[in-house]
Formats: structure tokens, C-alpha cells, sequence
């Protein structure tokens, strides 16, 4: 076991390099900003920009915006698909699935082309919003799937009935509460996702996070690089909070994509 | 399996529900199902009925023609852009599963602290996600012309490899940066399926005078196999449909499918509008059937994890 462990330690280093090498690197260069010293300047410059916040706030609302409809269309189908459509449950697991068949630059492609001639699809973020909704699909399902398999749905359906429950309050404070720590993860997924996602924002020219981030890359020096840092700590944060959430079971619920 | 679980069993195979007989009525349970439907079907299928229907219509005509496919494979620009896509996600998906496993198997089982193994797997749940724009700055950080390993080399040996022809902007370069995103997705899948490996099996091998290697060869490796097989299919579609790395990173130096699609989007670069639709219409191909060998072999790594 000795020679074993030895060889693990080397790949574990190695790995360990590769993780944190690029995030040294782009940490450095953004403190590179003044000549001669190390400084927050490029941060500085970063944060003073207007443009900034109004990106930022746009990422922010789109991802606000995805999760609750997607929450809205996945939470209730997962919970019938669970009570009373089982037999369609394979159909709707496979195509809560397709983001990994479809690239998401064939999938815009595919929207605007097809509703190219309907303007209030084009001019309202209807297709982004849908698009970032497809690529949620197999974290809040599969997220909410798990959650269903732990809680009794029939049981509790059927004591909220009883007492005289509609299919609403059963929803919105039987379900979805027991659910609560299922959802939060797929939620905080779906957020870092959305926060940096540039190939459907920048396709269909909507401000976003990560087009900004890439317009700024080609004009500026220095001020990407601290962007880079502030993304990086936003996907950390998400997935510090998922871990959290989800105690004692890393790995679980945090395999997303690439973009 | 609970109680409901098992009315629920009988509740799929006969017809007659479990505890009370229901007066017969129209059943509108389906409607429960509407919402999800008309959404997949708004924004997944029809978009993609309507890629698979233009990839085979003439751009003249207007009716059936094999043309567009054929220029594909006739053209020497996109047929290259397949070569690319295709062998940078095969490097990626070789390269990150091994290295991947290797790391799971050293966290999961060489008897390294608990610590390491927790930190290595949140660790993965982070670099897994990190794509895109910022990864590509990341890495023109670290190996670009004014990269940090760049002025180390040039600081120890006072080689500038920029100047010296060496560039990262091709495929060899973009295969480091998407091995960031790969190999940690590997640790993520592969941490579970090492977990589940019995300790009983390893001593019965030992009691049966086996060794390691052995146990390896014959038992452990077998069993994993299609767990490995698997995720390295996932880690190739997971490359192949990449596209805002690619963008960030090189621009349109890398002559990939998908940084051809994004431009033929933005402007009619290929000069025929359904051109465009083969070149996706061929991403879905490759794809989906890449994703059946995936479901082909999760199927046979579920037979050991019960």
C-alpha cells in the first residue's frame, strides 16, 4: 500500500495544481493593474463602471426569472408525474434530459430561427428565458425527483386532502415545503448557471453577465481578470450553499455542464 | 420500499386503484402533464423538427434534397470543423476520464484523510461548473502571452515560448482549458461508483489467495468499467456542444462546429441559411447517439449497485 498511496499523493498534487494554477494566475494578473505594485485598481475600475450593475442586474433578473417559472412548470409536473402519471414518467425524465443532447448553441440557434417572424418572441427575452429553463431542466428536476422518492407524496396527499385541502395549498405548503431543501439546491445550480452563461444571452443580443464579460475581455486590460475572480467566487458561494444545504453528501446535485 | 411505493407498483400494472373503487369517470389526469408538454414542445421539439426538416430542404427549390448534408462532408472548412470538434472532445473525454479516475481512486481509496477527499470533491463541484468566459480568462492568465507561467519560464530559462512560434490558441491549448470543466465531472461520478465497490468482494479475492493487481484486473476494474465507459462518453458530449469557452478563449482561431453555428447565426457566413441547419442537424446526430451509449452502459453499471 505504500508505493500505492505514494503514486496518489502525486496525482492528488497534480490536481490540485491544475485547480488552482489558472486561479492564482487570473487572481495575480488582476492585481497587476498599477505598474511596479500590487493593487485592487482593476477592481476598482471594474466596480466603478455602470455598465457593470446594469449587467450584473440583468443576470440577476433573468436567473430570478428562470427559476420561478421553471420551479413553477418542473415542481408541480414531477409531484403528478410521481401521484398519478408514473407511466410518463420515463417521457418526462427524457426530455428533462435533452440539454445534453441538444448544445445549447444548436438550441438558439433552432428558437430564433423558428420564431424569427414573431417580434414579441424576438423583442421579449422569451426564448432566452426559455432557453435558460431547458438548460435547468435536469438539476431542478432531477433535484426535485430525489426529493419526491423521500417524502411519502401519496400520504401526505391524501391527510392534506382529508382535511379539506385544495390542489393549491397542497402545492404551495405540502409539497413544495417538504421539498425545500431538494429545490434549494437545484435552485443555487441554476443561478451560478445562469450568472455566467454567455452562448444564449450573447446569441440572441440581451445584456447579460457574461457577454460583458467578453466585451470587456477584447477592451480593456486587467479589468476581465477581476470579473473572472468575482465569477469564480459566485459559483463557489453556489456551490458552498448547495454542500451546505445538502449536508454530508458532496457530489450529489452539483454536476452541471460546460458552457 | 414504503407502502405507497407498493400500491403504486399494482396501481401501474392492474387498473383498479388500491383502496376504494373509484366511480368510473372520465379520467383528466393528463391535463396535470399539459404545461410541461406545450413547453417541450415550443422550445425543444418543434426548434429541433424544424433543424432536422431545413437541413434537408434546397435552398432553390425549397423541396427535398440530400445537398446540404453532402456539402458537409464535401467542403473541406466544415468537414475540418467536424475533425476539430470531434478530436478536441475525444482528447478532453480520454484525458479527463483517466486523469479523473486516478484522482477519485486517490481521495476514495488509498487511505488518504477524510478532509482531502470532502475538499477534492466540492472542489470538483465547483471547477465542473466554472465554464465559459471567466475559464477562458483564467487560462490566458496563466499561459497567454503575458501568462504567469509564461514569465516563470522566461524568468528560469529566459526563453520567451511566444515569440519562439509556441502558441496556445489551437487545439492542444483549448484541450488544457476544457480538461478544467472534464476531469472534475470524472471525480464527481466516479467518487460514488468507487464508494460502492464491497469491501467483501476485495476479501474474498484476498481469501481466495488473489492479489491487488488481481483484484484489480479481474474484479474491481470490470465492474467499474461501465461507470468509466460511461462518463467518458458524457465528458465527450459535455466538449462537444461546448461553446463559450471556445468563443472566449480563441476567438475564431479554433475552427469548431459550434463557433461555426454561433457565426452563421449572427451572420450568413456560409452563404446557404441551411447550410447551417445539416451543420446543427450533425451535432444532434453525433450527440444523441453518444448519449444511447450512455444509457446503454448506465443500464449495465446499475447491475452492481444494488
Amino acid at each position: 500500500m505504500k508505493r500505492n498511496s505514494f503514486w496518489s499523493w502525486i496525482v492528488f498534487i497534480i490536481g490540485m495544481i491544475y485547480f488552482f494554477l489558472p486561479l492564482f494566475a487570473v487572481f495575480e494578473f488582476s492585481l497587476r493593474a498599477k505598474r511596479g505594485v500590487y493593487s485592487f485598481e482593476a477592481y476598482r475600475v471594474a466596480f466603478m463602471d455602470p455598465e457593470f450593475y446594469r449587467n450584473f442586474g440583468m443576470s440577476l433578473f433573468w436567473a430570478f426569472l428562470t427559476i420561478i417559472i421553471s420551479l413553477v412548470l418542473i415542481v408541480p409536473t414531477a409531484y403528478w408525474v410521481h401521484l398519478r402519471m408514473r407511466r410518463w414518467r420515463p417521457v418526462v425524465e427524457f426530455f428533462t434530459l435533452m440539454p445534453f443532447v441538444v448544445p445549447a448553441v444548436v438550441l438558439v440557434f433552432g428558437m430564433s430561427r423558428l420564431y424569427a417572424r414573431f417580434s414579441l418572441m424576438v423583442e421579449l427575452p422569451v426564448l432566452l428565458i426559455a432557453g435558460y429553463i431547458v438548460l435547468s431542466f435536469p438539476y431542478i428536476y432531477r433535484a426535485v425527483d430525489t426529493g419526491l422518492r423521500a417524502v411519502d407524496v401519496r400520504t401526505l396527499t391524501e391527510a392534506a386532502q382529508s382535511l379539506g385541502a385544495g390542489w393549491g395549498v397542497i402545492l404551495f405548503r405540502v409539497i413544495f415545503p417538504n421539498l425545500r431543501v431538494a429545490i434549494l439546491s437545484g435552485v443555487f445550480l441554476t443561478f451560478a448557471i445562469v450568472m455566467g452563461e454567455f452562448t444564449f444571452a450573447s446569441l440572441l443580443s440581451f445584456d447579460a453577465f457574461g457577454p460583458y464579460m467578453e466585451e470587456i475581455g477584447a477592451m480593456r486590460a486587467y479589468t476581465p481578470q477581476a470579473l473572472a475572480v468575482v465569477s469564480f467566487l459566485i459559483t463557489w458561494l453556489c456551490i458552498g450553499l448547495i454542500n451546505r444545504v445538502a449536508r454530508g453528501a458532496p457530489g450529489q446535485g452539483q454536476i452541471g455542464g460546460a458552457r | 420500499m414504503s407502502r405507497a411505493e407498493i400500491a403504486d407498483e399494482f396501481n401501474v400494472k392492474g387498473d383498479a386503484p388500491p383502496a376504494r373503487p373509484l366511480p368510473r369517470k372520465r379520467n383528466l389526469d393528463w391535463l396535470g402533464l399539459v404545461p410541461f408538454f406545450l413547453f417541450v414542445t415550443l422550445f425543444l421539439i418543434l426548434p429541433s423538427l424544424n433543424i432536422f426538416i431545413r437541413s434537408f430542404q434546397s435552398l432553390e427549390t425549397g423541396g427535398f434534397t440530400f445537398d446540404n448534408i453532402a456539402q458537409i462532408i464535401a467542403r473541406a472548412d466544415l468537414r475540418n470543423a467536424y475533425k476539430a470538434s470531434l478530436s478536441i472532445s475525444l482528447i478532453t473525454a480520454v484525458g479527463g476520464s483517466i486523469f479523473g479516475f486516478l484522482l477519485a481512486y486517490a481521495v476514495c481509496l488509498s487511505g488518504m484523510p477524510v478532509g482531502f477527499r470532502t475538499f477534492m470533491l466540492t472542489f470538483s463541484g465547483v471547477a465542473s461548473n466554472f465554464a465559459g468566459v471567466p475559464l477562458a480568462f483564467a487560462f490566458i492568465a496563466t499561459m497567454g502571452t503575458a501568462g504567469l507561467v509564461t514569465r516563470w519560464i522566461e524568468a528560469l530559462t529566459g526563453a520567451d515560448i511566444h515569440a519562439a512560434g509556441f502558441s496556445i490558441y489551437n487545439i492542444w491549448g483549448l484541450s488544457i482549458v476544457y480538461m478544467y470543466f472534464q476531469f472534475p465531472l470524472m471525480v464527481l461520478i466516479m467518487a460514488p461508483a468507487l464508494d460502492g465497490l464491497r469491501r467483501e468482494w476485495r476479501e474474498a479475492c484476498e481469501n481466495l489467495g488473489g492479489t491487488g493487481g488481481q483484484y484489480w484486473r479481474h474484479i474491481a476494474f470490470p465492474i467499474l468499467l461501465p461507470t468509466l465507459l460511461g462518463t467518458t462518453i458524457l465528458l465527450f458530449g459535455n466538449a462537444f456542444g461546448a461553446y463559450a469557452t471556445a468563443y472566449a478563449f480563441s476567438g475564431s482561431f479554433i475552427n469548431l462546429v459550434t463557433i461555426l453555428i454561433g457565426a452563421q447565426m449572427e451572420g450568413d457566413v456560409l452563404y446557404n441559411p441551411n447550410l447551417g441547419y445539416a451543420l446543427a442537424m450533425g451535432m444532434v446526430v453525433i450527440m444523441a447517439l453518444s448519449m444511447l451509449g450512455y444509457a446503454y452502459l448506465q443500464r449495465r453499471a446499475a447491475r452492481w449497485s444494488r
